[in-house]
């Protein structure tokens, strides 16, 4: 039984998750074919066919899935499911929205945001955002899996699988795509970045933000929030890391001003690195950090941003 | 058009979970519980709707334990006009729960369905999409903007790196991101009417579902500890660090 992969990528490029999601297919075993769905993207499936262990590269080229809409995408997964044992895509917010449907099409669970593969069908997934790690088991003839991408090394790209052609044009006719607002920035996107800085309610007001930004700058860095920050309504929400914002596993992760409530440590906790400058030296967030700096955010930030 | 939402009771978000030592699950004994908050985005969404006057009736359901009628309770306080308890013990996976929706759905034919994106306890985002694919229905998955008119919702949703706006025909299922609203709190004197408006009270067997559990939890732990961290005395220091120990800048 083989496992296909579905490839998350914007036409012209494979995006990075996708390498990390054929890692954890390559543990779990079996012949793995990725699906390329969209219109022109044929520079997406060229890369496709380079991620070492994978066998074959299958091209859905077709308006219909120019902007990954669900309903569409899951129709086509669907009408290929047939053979496959594992169906895997990224945690994505792409990969979050389409699974689900396929799933329930094929009357099985789904198994969301796997960290670890221990066998061909047990695998391990945070619960109760990552305060509780759960071991599940499935019964179902079809494992449908979404991967959490930071959990995962990237696969190699030395490969060169076979491309082939679906003719499928699978249309659910019942939305359409719109417009798309993608922000607008020279930094990496929060999930995706490698180096985070992110502050909290110590930052005072919104301006002051600007301090790590001048950071994030030097560092390649995205910058995030602490809820307290965002509700306190010095930056906007989407910036939010914790329990009920985003999710982020990068290399290093500085808090700046963060106390270290549950639910931002939820949300980061997993950063390979932690560092936190803070003038409570009892604030909680010390227990997690790597390195902790105990001064004034104030005067610690522009002299790390000098430094760097 | 009528709005119908559903809402999960789960352990309030601020509760430090504290896993079981036989690695069963997570104690829950004793836990303060509460509305899912992407839920009580989703309830506050359709009260919203229901004073632009897009909305006619609310219709809230929830699915668990006898107890999970406080939490219906909470959403009648917050504006819905009326709710469907759906009685079962277990812990239900997304799948069951979805197909006990889609028999709700069928029942009450309702033009739009808010979902909260996830429930904080098993973390799964799906149960909204299911929903859709069983019904056949549009899916506007982590909204934070809703508006319909013309027999369509517009839905822009949070994506990974923006926002992508999407219509979609009705009937359709919307599932709340955080950003979509602020929801509001119940006034005592709308708590008190809420204990009057009417709340059936359902099985699944009363929709024929087969609840089975498809995963088995094999066991449940606490994640890995943290080696505890070095507390540096400078800037200096830090950046030395950094560079040459942890090699990450």
């Amino acid at each position: 039984m083989g496992i296909l992969v579905i490839a998350e990528h914007d036409n012209a490029a494979l995006k990075g998750a996708t390498l990390n999601t054929v890692a954890a297919a390559q543990q779990i075993g079996g012949d793995i074919d990725l699906l390329v769905a969209g219109e022109n993207c044929g520079a997406a499936a060229e890369e496709a066919a380079k991620i070492a262990g994978v066998s074959k590269v299958l091209v859905a080229d077709n308006a219909a899935y120019a902007h990954q809409l669900a309903e569409n995408l899951a129709l086509l997964v669907l009408e290929l499911a047939d053979g496959y044992s594992h169906i895997l895509a990224s945690a994505t917010t792409t990969g979050k929205n389409f699974m689900p449907r396929v799933a329930a099409k094929l009357d099985v669970a789904q198994i969301s945001d796997i960290i670890a593969v221990e066998s061909a069908d047990t695998f391990q997934r945070p619960i109760y955002a990552g305060n509780a790690i759960a071991t599940v088991q499935s019964s179902d003839a079809v494992k449908v899996i979404t991967v959490r991408s930071t959990a995962f090394d990237a696969a190699a790209t030395d490969g060169s699988a076979s491309v082939e052609t679906v003719a499928a044009a699978c249309d659910a006719g019942k939305s359409a795509f719109v417009k798309e607002e993608l922000a607008q920035s020279d930094r990496p996107e929060l999930t995706a970045a490698s180096v985070i800085i992110s502050g909290g309610r110590g930052m005072g007001n919104g301006e002051n933000f600007e301090l790590l930004e001048k950071v994030a700058d030097k560092l390649g860095a995205a910058v995030g929030a602490s809820r307290a920050a965002v509700d306190a309504g010095f930056v906007p929400n989407d910036m939010q890391v914790g329990q009920t914002g985003k999710i982020v596993a990068p290399e290093l992760y500085i808090a700046v001003g963060i106390s270290g409530a549950i639910q931002h440590l939820a949300g980061m906790k997993d950063s390979k690195f932690i560092v936190a400058i803070n003038k409570d030296e009892e604030a909680p967030i010390f227990s997690v950090a790597d390195y902790g700096l105990v001064a004034d955010l104030f005067e610690a930030v522009p002299e790390l941003e000098s430094k760097l | 058009m009528k709005v119908l939402v559903s809402v999960k009771r789960v352990i309030d978000y601020n509760v430090k979970v504290r896993v079981k030592s036989d690695q069963s699950g997570v104690d829950l004994a004793n836990v303060k519980m509460a509305m899912n908050p992407f839920c009580e985005i989703a309830v506050e969404e359709a009260v919203r709707l229901k004073e632009a006057g897009v909305a006619e009736e609310i219709v809230v359901v929830s699915i668990g334990p006898k107890s999970c009628q406080e939490q219906i309770r909470t959403a009648l306080a917050l504006g819905a006009d009326r709710g469907i308890q759906i009685e079962t013990d277990e812990d239900l996976e997304s799948l069951a729960v979805a197909k006990l929706l889609a028999k709700v759905v069928e029942e009450e034919q309702p033009g739009l369905v808010i979902l909260g994106k996830q429930s904080i306890d098993s973390d799964n985002n799906q149960t909204g999409q299911m929903l859709g694919a069983l019904t056949e229905m549009p899916q506007g998955t982590f909204a934070s903007e809703v508006a319909v008119a013309d027999g369509k919702v517009a839905v822009t949703r949070e994506i990974d790196g923006g926002l992508q706006t999407v219509s979609l025909d009705l009937p359709a299922i919307v599932t709340t991101d955080l950003r979509l609203n602020e929801p509001r709190y119940a006034s005592l004197p709308n708590i008190m009417k809420a204990k009057r408006k009417p709340l059936d009270t359902k099985t699944p067997a009363d929709y024929g579902v087969e609840t089975a559990a498809r995963l088995k939890v094999l066991k449940v732990e606490p994640p890995a500890e943290r080696q505890a961290g070095i507390i540096v005395g400078s800037v200096d220091e830090l950046v030395e660090k950094l560079k040459n120990e942890a090699k990450v800048i």
